[in-house]
């Protein structure tokens, strides 16, 4: 009798427990079922059709036709090899800003601000700067001619890219070693003392301690930078238009340029072939995390 | 050895000195330049915006671009423009204040509550539905742009701002970011405080909240710069130009006006750089904190 009264009242606890957290969760839920899942179900079921008006199941037609367009393959390949460069990039720098911040030196937390301004600067006079810059006639080839070197022309040729790498870098590096400052004064001092007692060099202090604890900071700014990544098309946008130079083509073009002539099932097979790749990628780094971070409480 | 280190330590500093005043070049190019003359602006970068102005025949131009970073005399003639002749900009600024304060608010307050509800309670759903937020997260805005369309479409609220208000009230970032930090409060702290007799609202409000400031302002101040910069957001969701925010326009602005550019921009920069200079230490703090991705 005793037993199942305090049963009922657990299970009741239980169910109180699940309204309240309904209570909590809700909303926020709400709008992201309504703004975000439900929409993009639609986009799902837009990319197997024959087109909006004409619903009839094609399967993967679209997506068979989309990896057949040029323009789509041109912006893929570039999106892909600008975040494979500026993303590894972003992360170790932004480590190693944090560590060389970390050492004590005089005006640290000045220098600090001044690596997190980038933040603050509207994206319009960030452009205009990287124009006077890297124009043809910009500073940065008179310094060039001033060495007596040749003149570069770096948005219309291969070098675009490393100028947007350029930008990104100088956008995000900022806050990412922010991230990686805060991860660094987290690590347990006791530790990193007896590294010293025992007389372990800088080297293997940083391979045998501090990376392992960085671990879950390296994977976060890892998937930041990569969001951030494709965030960099408003500057490139901005820079070069709707047709830039084209190793700047990128898929945010594709995107762009696809959903002013309208073509929903185009778009569609884009938008969720592009979900599929981030999914696959985000999963791979979780692993990989696992697999680097495991004896390290996360 | 100490003078090995000391050597080390100095290298270090110029280092970062070196990189920290790289950084710091666009910045404060940004504000100085903004209180050049026109004719000094087109003198020092006329090569470079030369096709696009019209009336800078006749003034002098350089042969080489001058990155300049004093002016020959300090004007406030595209101050008096932007804040006095014309209203266009000022009702473009507030125009970006009524649609990101909203949406910094909203979502920072929408994101605790849940935060809340997937700190205090675990489950297998309540896994499952967060690891749904932690995915949505990571789509780059092309993947739901799209989708934003439709449902603006859909509710008919498209060309107003709540097409832009409402899907940034829910944005799972910041649901996110808060979760994690919430986690991090002592079970014991709320176990106390329910002994204590207080309700889930007022655990919520007054044990869970106050813990959470510096992440709470931390989010606010990315949610806010990564709203204020906004631009396609609005050019697809609101194309109605007299809505617009000031940061569209911005980015619209031609060449011609490089001094109107830099002078808006420093007017833009001032509500980030106030948030900065009274949060940095909170937003430093409130990272600290948040830990890796996983839930």
């Amino acid at each position: 009798m005793d037993k199942i009264t305090r049963k009922r009242s657990g299970s009741n606890e239980r169910l109180k427990d699940f309204l309240r957290s309904v209570a909590y969760i809700g909303p926020s839920v709400l709008g992201v079922l309504v703004f975000f899942i439900i929409p993009f179900g639609v986009v799902v079921y837009y990319s197997i059709v024959r087109s909006p008006l004409d619903p009839e199941f094609v399967f993967l037609d679209n997506f068979l036709a989309l990896l057949k367009n040029s323009a789509f393959i041109t912006a893929a390949k570039n999106t892909l090899s600008f975040s494979a460069v500026a993303v590894p990039l972003a992360v170790v720098l932004s480590m190693g800003l944090a560590l060389m911040l970390e050492s004590r030196i005089p005006l640290k937390s000045q220098f600090r601000t001044f690596f997190l301004s980038p933040m603050m600067v509207p994206v319009a006079s960030i452009v205009l700067i990287w124009q006077v810059v890297f124009h043809y006639n910009g500073a940065l080839n008179g310094f060039l001619l001033t060495f007596g070197m040749d003149k570069i022309d770096w948005m219309k040729s291969e070098y675009s890219q490393l100028v947007v790498i350029t930008l990104f870098l100088w956008k995000n590096l900022g806050y990412n070693m922010i991230l990686f400052m805060a991860a660094l004064a987290n690590i347990p001092r006791e530790l990193l003392e007896v590294a010293d007692v025992e007389g372990a060099s800088e080297l293997y202090k940083f391979f045998a301690i501090k990376l392992r604890y960085l671990s879950p900071t390296v994977l976060f700014v890892t998937i930041l930078s990569l969001i951030n990544s494709f965030k960099v098309f408003r500057e490139v946008y901005l820079l070069t238009g709707d047709y830039p130079y084209e190793t700047l083509y990128m898929l945010q073009h594709f995107m762009n340029n696809t959903f002013k002539s309208l073509d929903y099932q185009k778009l569609s097979a884009a938008a969720v072939l592009m979900a599929i790749v981030m999914v696959v990628i985000i999963a791979i780094l979780f692993k990989v995390e696992d697999w680097f971070g495991k004896d390290v409480e996360g | 050895m100490k003078k090995k280190r000391l050597f080390g330590r100095t290298v270090m500093f110029l280092l970062c000195a070196a990189f920290a005043l790289l950084f710091l070049v666009p910045t404060v190019l940004t504000i100085s330049n903004s209180f050049m003359s026109q004719s000094e602006l087109s003198a020092n970068y006329g090569v470079v915006f030369s096709s696009g102005t019209s009336g800078s025949g006749g003034t002098y131009m350089s042969e080489r671009v001058n990155l300049k970073f004093i002016p020959d005399k300090v004007t406030f003639s595209q101050y008096i423009t932007v804040l006095l002749k014309s209203p266009d900009y000022l009702y473009k600024f507030w125009n970006s204040v009524i649609l990101v304060i909203p949406i910094v608010l909203l979502q920072v307050a929408i994101a605790a509550i849940a935060a809340y509800g997937f700190s205090r309670w675990r489950g297998k759903i309540r896994a499952f539905i967060f690891f749904f937020y932690v995915i949505l997260m990571l789509m780059p805005y092309q993947v739901t742009l799209v989708p934003n369309y439709l449902v603006s479409d859909w509710l008919g609220i498209l060309n107003s701002r709540w097409a832009i208000i409402l899907p940034g009230m829910f944005a799972p970032f910041s649901v996110f970011l808060l979760t994690k930090f919430m986690r991090r409060i002592p079970a014991a702290l709320i176990e106390a405080a329910k002994l204590d007799g207080a309700g889930e609202w007022q655990i919520f409000t007054r044990v869970c909240l106050p813990q959470c400031r510096s992440a709470l302002y931390s989010i606010a101040i990315l949610v806010f710069i990564d709203y204020w910069n906004m631009v396609e957001q609005p050019l697809i969701l609101l194309p109605d130009a007299t809505k617009q925010p000031l940061s569209v326009y911005l980015s619209t602005i031609n060449s011609g006006e490089v001094g109107l550019a830099f002078a808006i921009a420093t007017i833009y920069m001032i509500p980030t750089l106030l948030l900065f200079l009274h949060g940095e230490e909170y937003l430093v703090e409130g990272i600290a904190n948040s830990g890796s991705v996983k839930g």
